[in-house]
């Protein structure tokens, strides 16, 4: 399932709804991402992520749904947030439940890396120096492209 | 045909969205890009860096060479920094 919201989510709700009732799943494997209170060597105040309704949904399902085609996966679940946050807040949430381990811990990996360079998210931050909309790292396209296959 | 603008190429435009004709000598998007350079010099700043704008058509991630028509919905915007 993929949920695209303003509002901050509970990770262990999502959890326990993500695995409840199925007792065929044997391990449940998360990543949740935090606004920084950084960027390089100055402070954020906050940021605002800015997206593009309907293709965001298109690609995180799309995203969602390769995850299950390379992977034994009994349950997903990505939030992503927009909107205005603050450093400490809660901006992405991935979830993967699977009979074994390794499908969960390899399909979460997966889909933060993915989502991180396919679905249309632009962030920008708030400093003392102003607003500034942050560049995308080569690393994070490195790191989709290490599961090519 | 629908175009969409993000983030700085939303600022640089002026445009979030605009429904346009697509000139009838436009075949695919390096085309309507060229095109749109030509408008004003919001347009030409928004589209200077032109190899850093990414495209989507019709929602989909293209390259520059993808043909479009006048039923496609056309978005420009930076490289992606979500999650």
């Amino acid at each position: 399932m993929i949920r695209v919201q303003e509002d901050d989510f509970d990770p262990g709700r999502e959890l326990e709804q993500l695995s409840a009732g199925n007792h065929a799943i044997g391990g449940v494997c998360s990543f949740i991402g935090l606004v920084r209170d950084f960027a390089g060597d100055g402070s954020i105040s906050a940021m605002t992520l800015e997206h593009y309704p309907g293709m965001t949904e298109k690609q995180l399902e799309a995203i969602e749904k390769e995850a299950h085609a390379r992977w034994p996966l009994d349950a997903t679940l990505i939030i992503h947030r927009y909107g205005r946050l603050e450093p400490g807040e809660r901006i992405v949430f991935v979830a993967t439940a699977s009979a074994h381990r390794e499908a969960a811990f390899e399909a979460c990996h997966f889909l933060i890396d993915w989502l991180k360079t396919k679905a249309p998210f632009w962030k920008k931050e708030n400093s003392p120096d102003g607003e500034q909309w942050v560049k995308a790292k080569a690393s994070d396209d490195a790191a989709t492209r290490r599961w090519n296959k | 045909m629908k175009v969409l603008y993000f983030a700085w190429l939303k600022e640089k435009t002026g445009v979030s969205q605009e429904i346009l004709d697509l000139p009838e000598d436009v075949t695919n998007v390096a085309g309507l890009v060229a095109w749109l350079k030509g408008r004003n010099q919001g347009f030409a700043a928004a589209f200077a860096e032109e190899a850093v704008v990414r495209v989507a058509v019709n929602q989909e991630h293209v390259d520059t060479d993808h043909a479009i028509t006048n039923n496609d919905e056309v978005a420009f915007f930076p490289p992606v920094t979500g999650g």
